[in-house]
């Protein structure tokens, strides 16, 4: 039997975007199977990591939780939408600067998760963006680095 | 996982209509746990029906009489984020925001909480100690439920064929009245519960004596426990030390949990009084200091 897309309009990282999915993919397969976006990254594909965080309508939500076809009419960001052309937004310059990145699959996730963090609460302190955090896991850093690098972010910057 | 429509339906009537077609349905809040049910071969559904673009489930709000009611696929992020709630609800918040970490808050809620119907839900322990009620709709009726009856199982609900939660009403609590959630779990977050308990005290005017309680502990039973024991050794009683640890002992007198990989049976019969306790000195503390 041929398997049934249906097409899905969505506004992606600013720009107007349509795609074909099956109803049974997952955002996370959408993005990075069908629109080659692959800074998204599976880790544990249920809810659990963190790793594929993105933004749907401002709020930071577990791509593979998300049913692609649910992307319709919605403003999705990624982590390919971050910067602003080649200037890295200051959590990616950060993350530079602290080291707060070893593998790097968590990264993304860990970015696009403080983005949201960034863009709703300008006042910051260790303990909010550790508990924010609690949903992206990192087998690497130990997460001090992180912690360090997005505290850096939230103070040097007006979060544009 | 196998092939499955899916439709976003606007109306109620819709829902209704699409639920009687013949089709293995199930319906879709912030799937936080369907999605992964159905990706993980748990679900047999042939079609998923999006509750999210139905404006009766997705609104929140409290009546002339003070009570809140909140629609079955509202997020838990945009209920802790309200001033009004935080202000006069506070164990809502307790665990709307224990559930999962951020993402899951953006999308989950109440509703897919409790029909989920998993014995440590977190968020069932609360709406049961504040006195909850459900309407339930199908396409020729809308139902009440108190929330300590909508649990027959492990993941069963009270639905018929045909029904779908609407909304969860939590009625005005009145003054000198406060209920605090609790849960035990080894990490700081993001962990299943070992053990929950909600509480509600309400107390008379010169604020020496309870006059009305509600215990529920969850985690340690086939369904989330209304303690109805604990309820009985607080009223009418002074509230503080004596009468809070006869409610404990009720409470683990109540628990008939299992042991499994999260901890053990002795353990959380152990927890249901502990968290019990701690749970009704900070209603307490909520009281005094309102
Ligand atoms: C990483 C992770 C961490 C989690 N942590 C916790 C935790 O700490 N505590 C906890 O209690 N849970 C936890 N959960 C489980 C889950 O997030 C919660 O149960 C959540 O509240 C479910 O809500 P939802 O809107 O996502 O439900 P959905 O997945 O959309 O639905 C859940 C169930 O209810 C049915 N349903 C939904 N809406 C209706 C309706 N209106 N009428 C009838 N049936 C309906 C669905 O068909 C499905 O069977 C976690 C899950 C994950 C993936
Ligand atoms: S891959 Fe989505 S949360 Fe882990
Ligand atoms: S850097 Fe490797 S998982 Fe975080």
């Amino acid at each position: 039997m041929a398997v049934r897309r249906t097409q899905v309009q969505t506004t992606l990282n600013g720009e107007e975007t349509d795609f074909l999915c099956e109803p049974r993919q997952s955002l996370l397969e959408v993005l990075r199977d069908e629109l080659g976006l692959t800074g998204t990254k599976e880790g544990c594909n249920n809810g659990n990591c963190g790793a594929c965080s993105v933004l749907v309508n401002g709020r930071v939500a577990n791509a593979c939780c998300v049913l692609g076809v649910e992307a319709e009419n919605a403003e999705i960001t990624t982590i390919e939408g971050i910067a602003d052309g080649d200037k890295l937004h200051p959590l990616q310059q950060a993350f530079l600067e602290e080291a707060a990145l070893q593998c790097g699959i968590c990264t993304p996730g860990f970015i696009v998760s403080s983005k949201a963090l960034l863009d709703s609460e300008p006042e910051l302190d260790e303990e909010r963006i550790r508990f924010w955090l609690a949903g992206n896991l990192c087998r690497c850093t130990g997460y001090d680095k992180i912690v360090r690098a997005v505290l850096k972010a939230a103070g040097t910057s007006d979060n544009g | 996982m196998q092939e499955i429509t899916y439709l976003a339906p606007t109306s109620l009537g819709d829902v209704y209509t699409a639920l009687a077609d013949g089709k293995r349905s199930v319906l879709l809040a912030g799937g936080t746990d369907i999605i992964v049910q159905l990706r993980e071969g748990r679900s047999d559904a042939e079609q998923v029906i999006d509750l999210k673009h139905i404006p009766e489930l997705t609104q929140f709000a409290f009546n002339s009489s003070g009570d809140l009611k909140i629609g079955a696929a509202v997020p838990f992020a945009e209920i802790y984020e309200n001033a009004e709630i935080i202000d006069r609800l506070p164990a809502l918040i307790d665990c709307a925001t224990l559930v999962g970490g951020i993402q899951i808050q953006s999308r989950a809620g109440f509703g897919g909480n409790l029909c989920n119907a998993s014995p440590a839900a977190d968020t069932t322990p609360a709406l049961i100690a504040l006195g909850a009620i459900l309407h339930i709709g199908s396409a020729n009726q809308v139902r009440e439920l108190p929330v300590e009856d909508f649990f027959l199982g492990p993941g069963q609900n009270a639905l018929e064929d045909g029904e779908i939660l609407l909304q969860i009403v939590v009625p005005n609590p009145g003054s000198n009245s406060a209920a605090y959630f609790h849960r035990f779990i080894p990490r700081n977050e993001m962990d299943i519960a070992v053990a929950n308990a909600g509480v509600s005290l309400t107390l008379n005017d010169a604020r020496d004596r309870i006059e009305n309680a509600r215990v529920a502990i969850g985690a340690v039973a086939p369904t989330t426990l209304l303690v109805s024991e604990a309820a009985e050794a607080l009223i009418g009683k002074e509230p503080g030390e004596a009468a809070f640890a006869a409610a404990g002992d009720a409470a683990a007198n109540a628990a008939t949990p299992i042991t499994d990989m999260r901890g053990s049976a002795a353990q959380r019969v152990h927890l249901s009084r502990v968290l019990t306790v701690r749970a009704l000195e900070r209603a307490l503390k909520r009281i005094e200091e309102n």
